[in-house]
């Protein structure tokens, strides 16, 4: 274990970390963004879902440095007289989960599909990239209502809520799945002319092994920059089929769910509701978005 | 006055790891009307001169050092808008790649008369009559209608000649060409070199070429610069260079060349090469894994292999109607033995096939029609996995690129471990691992070379990566795509070497496709002269070499660069 932390801390990879505070700043602010949603329950200072522990009297209260503020709430309060930094806090613990996992279920979708495409070429390239452009001529939301619409008329009534979140996880997957299919499949085909596909070839290797072990980690670059994006294209549009009431239930918002409901407010002089949830966001994506490019960077033995 | 002088030019690129300095303390001086070769093999520091006389080094290369005149005027750390005004106004380029040199989207009307207004101060209809100029000058028949067309339209050569009219466009000084005749065939590479003598002569310009062919700067060059990791070692007279070097690395580099007109055992060992000094641990092949238990039988019959009538079309046009689709023939009724222990070469100009024949005997494409016969299977016959990976095993291939013929994301050691473990040729990973290290020690790399990544590794090092990769299934049977011809000469003359002992070791029968001919005749036995997809000529080498029959090979020979300048 000492070996494996003194060879981690000799690697090019630390080495290039600690060289780029943009980095190392990036990464610090996406571990205090997770560890404070998971572990919500004991860093907010009230679960705002708990009916017990908040007051409508409180409702509309303003952050703690303005005139009518409190050291109570220190992001303020939303219409209900919940504390805003609890929810936020709470909130992000939805969008980082359906972020992340709808992620990651689009891009194993989307890497097959565009490993198998890209090295087959033909026909089979023909049927699966029309399929992407069919898909890609719907509105992601459109295919994401769709597939919830059809979950919701599969499963039982009573575990509508519970599964709300894996409901939401699928649709917003199976509707983003095709940018890393389009991706995987052009660098596919670029790698598979280059001599070390055809010295696998003539090892005599199968087409598997050749696609996974050989191929995609030469196409992997372009797929982490495009999953950072996504991770913040599928954080709202997660809140836009919250929205539509058809994302996860009310009792328990996301992040983005608080951003709509506070847009009402933002006119009546109490941006707090709506601004600050939208900072987080920001924050989380930004942040993602610059560990995923200098992931990409620090992976690539020939950038080290 | 000189045209161009440097004066103690230092180079460097600094890194996490130290600076590196790629050229240290040059000096050069050219004349008007002259040719300058500067030659050198990779990493020497050839080009990075050219792109410091330009500004155009790469970053973070910088110039702490040295001063660059222009007809007495300095020129170095000049702003970017006094030096955009010397660059193709007063000093030109040629680059390597006619392919990518030119673009694609633009006629070469436009691309010349834009190079020729913003240098010049000429109107527009003045700079087409001089763009029209230039191209007959540089031997482009009918200048006036092939302008109007797309680079596309126009072969590798011919577009050189377009590069080398963009450059001479805005009557420049000074012209510095880097490797301007690597990307080309033999027969085209000599009538650009005579064209560039020609216009140099014509117009006095100065002209410095970069190259690190010995046969480009006898054809062309009056004055060379040898140059060896940044260091300038000899400059002097062509004849002087070629004839009686003074300096042992220059010496050596004549001595890597392959020799045309000769049959050599071995190319001789050379100081200053960079592994030359590695040890080579070699291992007795009779007792060790690589040799030992074949488990196919050895030489059933007289020819190892044998291809009868291939061909190979690539479909250039497609349609629903079968009759209206249009082929490319790349391959056309090709038929050859190989006879068991012996080297066949298979020799050619860019496109005449010889690839496509390789890699239809490897397995990668599929012939249209024809049978290969390996060992008096008919490999065409075949259509279970099992049965093709009995002989597939048996046949591995070297590729041209080392560049990108090994999986820059693996390291050393898993690529060359990949084929033992697929095949299950070691019983234990314990055992894949010895034998991995012996293999990267056999070739002359080191069993330390298993922990790296490809990229951390010089051409001719990946060369034997790959050589390494192609031993570890055992195979009897070796296909060679021109495995040196991206590699410097004496790195060439050390894997050509390493290729001779293993062959002679394991007696292995090896396909060697190249277009050097020079190299052909050091390594073959027997040879294939290829054209346009149809074999012109099979005979011995030596006979192919003292007495050709075809004409197309007769006219191969006579374009072969001989180094001593008559």
């Amino acid at each position: 274990m000492r070996d494996f932390a003194r060879r981690f801390f000799a690697s090019d990879i630390w080495w290039s970390y600690k060289s780029s505070p943009l980095v190392v700043v990036a990464s610090i602010i996406t571990a205090i963004i997770i560890f404070s949603s998971v572990f919500a329950t004991y860093v907010a200072p009230y679960n705002p879902f708990d009916l017990t522990q908040f007051d409508l009297m409180d409702s509309l209260k303003p952050p703690v440095w303005m005139a009518d503020g409190t050291s109570k709430f220190l992001l303020g309060t939303d219409d209900q007289g919940r504390d805003v930094l609890s929810t936020i806090l709470y909130g992000s613990r939805v969008s980082l989960l359906v972020g992340f996992f709808s992620v990651i279920f689009a891009m194993i979708i989307g890497i097959v599909v565009g490993l198998v495409a890209g090295y087959s070429g033909g026909w089979v390239d023909a049927v699966l990239m029309r399929v992407a452009d069919v898909q890609l001529s719907f509105p992601a939301i459109l295919i994401a209502l769709l597939v919830d619409g059809v979950a919701r008329g599969l499963l039982p009534k009573n575990s509508h809520d519970e599964l709300a979140v894996y409901v939401l996880i699928v649709a917003i997957a199976l509707s983003f799945w095709v940018q890393y299919a389009r991706t995987v499949r052009s660098s596919t085909m670029v790698e598979r002319t280059k001599e070390y596909v055809q010295a696998a070839q003539v090892i005599g290797l199968p087409q598997p092994l050749i696609l996974f072990r050989h191929i995609l980690p030469n196409v992997m670059g372009p797929v982490l920059v495009i999953a950072t994006i996504q991770l913040a294209l599928a954080v709202i549009t997660e809140a836009t089929l919250s929205f539509l009431g058809v994302g996860v239930p009310p009792t328990s918002p996301s992040l983005g769910t608080l951003i709509r409901v506070g847009n009402d407010y933002l006119f009546s002089g109490e941006w707090w509701i709506t601004v600050f949830p939208g900072v987080a966001l920001v924050i989380l994506v930004l942040a993602v978005n610059i560990l995923g490019d200098w992931l990409r960077d620090a992976l690539n033995p020939k950038l080290r | 006055m000189s045209l161009l002088k440097i004066e103690g030019m230092r180079v460097e690129f600094p890194s996490r790891r130290g600076s590196i300095v790629a050229t240290k303390d040059v000096n050069l001086e050219l004349a008007a009307g002259e040719i300058l070769g500067i030659v050198g093999e990779s990493g020497a520091g050839k080009s990075t001169i050219a792109n410091a006389i330009l500004d155009l080094l790469d970053p973070p290369g910088i110039m702490p050092k040295g001063k660059i005149f222009l007809e007495g005027e300095r020129i170095d750390g000049l702003s970017l808008d006094e030096m955009r005004k010397i660059r193709g106004r007063r000093i030109g380029m040629i680059f390597q790649d006619p392919l990518t040199s030119l673009n694609p989207l633009q006629t070469i009307e436009e691309q010349l008369v834009e190079t020729i207004v913003t240098h010049l101060d000429v109107s527009v209809a003045r700079a087409l009559e001089r763009a029209i100029e230039m191209l007959d000058k540089v031997g482009i028949p009918d200048p006036a209608i092939r302008i109007k067309h797309y680079p596309h339209q126009f072969s590798g050569g011919m577009r050189q000649r377009v590069v080398i009219a963009l450059s001479l466009c805005a009557d420049p000084d000074v012209i510095l060409a880097d490797e301007p005749t690597t990307a080309l065939d033999v027969s085209i590479q000599a009538q650009i070199l005579d064209l560039m003598r020609k216009l140099v002569k014509e117009t006095g310009v100065g002209m410095i070429i970069i190259t690190h062919d010995m046969g480009v700067i006898s054809d062309i060059c009056d004055r060379v610069m040898v140059m060896y990791r940044g260091d300038v070692v000899e400059v002097g007279t062509t004849q002087k260079i070629l004839g009686n070097p003074d300096h042992p690395y220059t010496k050596s580099l004549i001595s890597a060349v392959p020799r045309p007109d000769k049959r050599i055992d071995r190319f001789p060992l050379v100081e200053y090469i960079e592994e030359a000094g590695v040890a080579h641990k070699s291992i007795d092949v009779k007792t060790h894994w690589l040799g030992k238990s074949r488990d196919f039988d050895n030489s059933k019959s007289e020819f190892l292999v044998s291809v009868k009538n291939l061909e190979m079309r690539f479909r250039t046009v497609n349609s629903i109607f079968p009759s209206k689709r249009k082929y490319l023939r790349a391959v056309d009724d090709v038929s050859f033995d190989i006879r068991a222990g012996e080297v066949f070469g298979l020799v050619g100009e860019s496109g005449s096939g010889k690839s496509t024949v390789a890699r239809m005997i490897s397995g990668i494409y599929t012939p249209h029609a024809g049978n290969i016969f390996f060992d008096g299977a008919d490999l065409t016959a075949l259509s279970s996995r099992k049965a093709v990976n009995h002989y597939r095993r048996q046949m591995q291939m070297i590729f041209q690129d080392p560049f990108s013929s090994l999986n820059g994301r693996m390291r050393v050691a898993d690529i060359v471990a990949e084929p033992i473990k697929f095949h299950k040729l070691a019983s234990s990973n314990a055992e894949v691992k010895s034998i991995v290290n012996d293999l990267l020690d056999h070739v002359g790399l080191g069993a330390i070379a298993a922990k790296k990544f490809p990229h951390e590794f010089s051409g001719g090092q990946r060369q034997r990566i790959s050589i390494a990769r192609a031993l570890a299934t055992r195979p009897r049977f070796l296909i060679c795509d021109e495995p040196t011809s991206a590699l410097d000469v004496s790195i060439q003359a050390q894997v050509l070497n390493l290729l001779k002992d293993l062959q002679e070791e394991l007696s292995l029968t090896m396909l060697f496709i190249s277009h050097d001919l020079p190299v052909i005749r050091q390594v073959c036995d027997r040879v294939a002269v290829m054209r346009d997809g149809k074999l012109v000529e099979v005979a011995d080498s030596e006979d192919l070499f003292k007495n050709p029959q075809s004409d197309y090979a007769k006219h191969l020979l006579d374009l072969m660069p001989r180094l001593v300048s008559a």
